[in-house]
């Protein structure tokens, strides 16, 4: 019997086998390449860079240091907490000059604004004189407005005068800078945001929840019925989910309010009275109702996708052997459906985590998620920095819940159909 | 042959098609877009030969950032307040408007002396209006005592029902203040400090449970409508149409309005800018400012064209003393202040959203 070694094995053309075979994969690796390259790049280009980008605002904001290049360098060349003297003073004017012809006072003034509320028309007021200022420019600036002498001041705008900052992040948890810039608190009634990432993560766990509850039995269903049946309700898990979800939420607003629909059946038909009509709408019960309907259809489809091959001889087998159809259930059935519910619940988890337009049109005022204010920031306060920071920590978050996921039920654990 | 003539008719069509000019307009939509359409786009683009597109907005100044900043500019005018017209120019992101360019009024007044205080305060806008911020209620709902002052919309007690309030601190700080007992005078002052600031949260707690916080213009008055308010804070004009042109049985209340500007503005870069400006010297003329009355109760804002606002456009309804400015409801009137906005809205609209969230 002749010895075979890996070295001896070689194709018809006499190169060694390993090598020929390496250089095919080679190959076909780089068509492959070739044929998710377009895919690459669109996701580069259209998802990956403006994310990178929104991301960056986040911790770089060049406002006032691109606009202020003289006191910019003159906080640079000082220790934090330097008393403003004449030669700061004197930068701040020659600043001035600057803003004035670039019409960017404004720009400055609402950067330095973040932080110190009143100082957007400090800035353009000031801006306006600035051709009179006159050496000593520390008594000019001061007599044009005494404000220029608040150490609170000089610490906001040491703060801003660095493009790169962790401000917005402060910010982001309910914190600010006191006066010698150290981290505090921020005042009580401006708290907000932490208050608004715990519900958006409970409401979202809830919402959840409500999906599972009302979808596993609708998606077990679906699965056992014959095709012919199964199809026909499937339609009606599947026409919700193609229609706008604004109608959706709006034909919500129409069932649920005051004098909606089911508050006005409840009063005719004398369940309650005239003036006890239930809020279900413009709270967070209205948040709830109609996010739970509208992620359904994300719970049912890759519930049912895993339900409809499992033989239903499995549970057969298990009642034959003596189980309860409660035992048979449980231990035979539920376990193969894991991989629909980790599926079916990751999905409407980050859904909701990041759900706006429902919260905002029926939240009211209990019923408003992160989400909302993110959208705040971006279109009425114009802080896109701000929104920056507090989408960076809601994506960390949702990573990190993500990881925990993985090492809890495993992401290959995870079946969409 | 003649294939390839019909061919290159078709697109030489096609290119004279393209290079039509178009303008694109944000607005606020509603009884109010419609007022502008009528008075404003239609005549302008019978003058000019030029397709006017209008573009409903909640609030038109919120796209403008980003679409300056993103170098993508698809609107040439957009209709702002004040506030938001002072915010944008400051920070670059808007066109000066050369307010000498706008037309004298009949009389040969110049413009800059034509237009209401305050109207031409930003260099970067063009005022068009005054409206304000009042509060309107179902009479239906209040068959005996029916409310008349600011303090009745907070009076739980005498007026029971829902409110209606925008999801806002502006103009809801101030109407707090007024119901509980300042004068229109002093309400920014007092809002300058913490003081007033927590009294006027204090006050907005006492009917936090039942307000209905609406976001958009049309809103109000569609609550009133539905019954899911009783009283609702709206735009003097929204409630006009719906009483007037839809007989509803609401009635405004106008003690303790807040008055404000609407404003064109041009944002910077925009596609069509000469004839965005001059779309806005046509339209904030004396005649077509009259014009616009026609259509809905907000006062022009021009003196001149005062004396020439007539009738409603059904033919019967002197519109007179529908507006803002009519003496009669001016008694107890403020003014926005849009540089105490400019500077503390971040702020306040920070803090207000604060108050909201919690419970």
């Amino acid at each position: 019997m002749a010895e075979i070694t890996a070295a001896t094995l070689t194709t018809a053309d006499g190169k060694p086998l390993k090598a020929s075979l390496a250089r095919a994969q080679a190959r076909s690796r780089r068509r492959a390449l070739f044929l998710v390259l377009p895919l690459l790049v669109f996701i580069l280009v259209t998802f990956i860079f403006p994310i990178g980008q929104m991301l960056y605002r986040s911790i770089h904001n060049d406002a006032f240091s691109s606009n202020m290049p003289n006191l910019s360098a003159w906080f640079e060349a000082t220790e934090p907490g330097t008393e403003p003297d004449e030669e700061a003073y004197a930068a701040l004017a020659a600043d001035f000059v600057l803003l004035r012809e670039n019409r960017t006072a404004g720009e400055v003034g609402t950067r330095v604004n973040y932080d110190l509320s009143g100082a957007r028309s400090l800035f353009t007021s000031t801006a306006r004189k600035a051709n009179g200022l006159e050496p000593p420019f520390k008594e000019a600036i001061i007599d044009a407005d005494k404000d220029w002498d608040d150490p609170l001041l000089w610490q906001a705008m040491r703060s801003a005068s660095s493009p790169y900052t962790l401000n917005f992040y402060l910010a982001a948890v309910d914190l600010t800078r006191d006066e010698s810039g150290g981290i505090a608190a921020a005042d009580k009634e401006r708290q907000i945001y932490v208050q608004l990432f715990q519900r958006t993560f409970v409401l979202s766990a809830l919402i959840t929840f409500l999906t599972f509850v009302l979808g596993y039995p609708v998606a077990h269903l679906l699965a056992t019925l014959p095709l012919r049946y199964s199809n026909l309700l499937m339609i009606f898990v599947l026409l919700p989910f193609w229609t706008s979800l604004l109608v959706r939420t709006t034909a919500w607003i129409v069932l649920l309010q005051q004098q909606g629909v089911i508050n006005s059946t409840l009063v005719a038909t004398g369940i309650i009275g005239d003036e006890n009509r239930l809020a279900m709408i413009y709270n967070q019960a209205g948040t709830i109702i109609a996010m739970t309907h509208i992620l359904l259809p994300f719970m049912v489809l890759p519930l049912y996708s895993v339900m409809r091959p499992i033989p239903p001889s499995y549970v057969r087998a298990a009642r034959s052997l003596g189980a309860s159809s409660w035992k048979a259930f449980r231990s035979v059935y539920f376990p193969l459906t894991v991989p629909g519910i980790a599926a079916g619940g990751l999905l409407v988890f980050i859904l909701a985590v990041g759900y706006y337009i429902t919260p905002a049109l029926v939240g009211g005022a209990s019923g408003q998620l992160i989400s909302n204010l993110i959208a705040y920031h971006m279109q009425d306060s114009l802080n896109w920095s701000l929104a920056a920071a507090l989408a960076a920590i809601l994506l960390g978050v949702v990573l990190l819940l993500y990881w925990v996921y993985d090492r809890l039920i495993g992401i290959d654990n995870l079946k969409l159909g | 042959m003649k294939k390839t003539l019909i061919l290159s008719t078709a697109l030489v069509g096609l290119a004279a098609a393209a290079s039509a000019q178009e303008l694109t307009i944000i607005s606020w939509g509603g009884a109010y877009g419609a007022s502008q359409v009528e008075a404003y786009n239609k005549p302008f683009a019978e003058m000019k030969g030029v397709t006017v597109n209008m573009v409903d907005g909640d609030n038109p100044a919120t796209p403008i950032k980003a679409m300056v900043e993103a170098n993508n500019v698809s609107i040439d005018v957009a209709d702002v307040e004040l506030s938001d017209a002072v915010r944008l120019c400051d920070e670059g992101l808007l066109e000066v408007i050369d307010h000498d360019a706008l037309p004298p009024a009949p009389d040969g007044t110049p413009a800059t002396e034509d237009f209401v205080e305050g109207a031409l305060f930003s260099e970067c806008a063009v005022a068009n209006i005054v409206w304000s911020t009042v509060y309107a209620y179902d009479a239906s709902k209040y068959s005996g005592e029916a409310p008349s002052t600011m303090a009745d919309f907070f009076d739980l007690e005498r007026f029971p029902g829902k409110r209606g309030l925008r999801k806002a601190a502006k103009t809801n700080l101030e109407m707090a203040l007024m119901a509980d007992g300042v004068p229109a005078a002093d309400v920014y002052d007092l809002l300058e400090t913490d003081e007033g600031v927590d009294r006027a949260f204090a006050k907005l707690a006492t009917i936090k449970d039942s307000v209905v916080w609406w976001e958009a213009g049309a809103q109000p008055p569609q609550l009133l409508a539905d019954g899911e308010v009783s009283m609702t804070t709206a735009y003097n004009g929204r409630i006009f149409n719906a009483a007037i042109s839809e007989s509803k049985p609401f009635e405004i209340v106008w003690d303790g309005q807040v008055m404000d500007f609407d404003l064109f503005v041009v944002p910077k870069g925009a596609p069509h800018r000469d004839l965005a400006m001059e779309y806005i010297a046509f339209a904030t003329d004396t005649q077509r400012l009259a014009d616009q009355a026609k259509w809905i109760s907000y006062g022009p804002a021009r003196l001149s064209s005062g004396p020439l606002v007539g009738l409603y456009q059904d033919g019967k309804t002197e519109m007179g003393p529908h507006m803002p400015t009519a003496e009669a409801n001016m008694a107890n009137a403020l003014v926005n202040n849009f540089e105490f906005w400019a500077d503390n809205g971040t702020e306040l609209e920070e803090r207000f959203n604060a108050w909201l969230a919690s419970n």
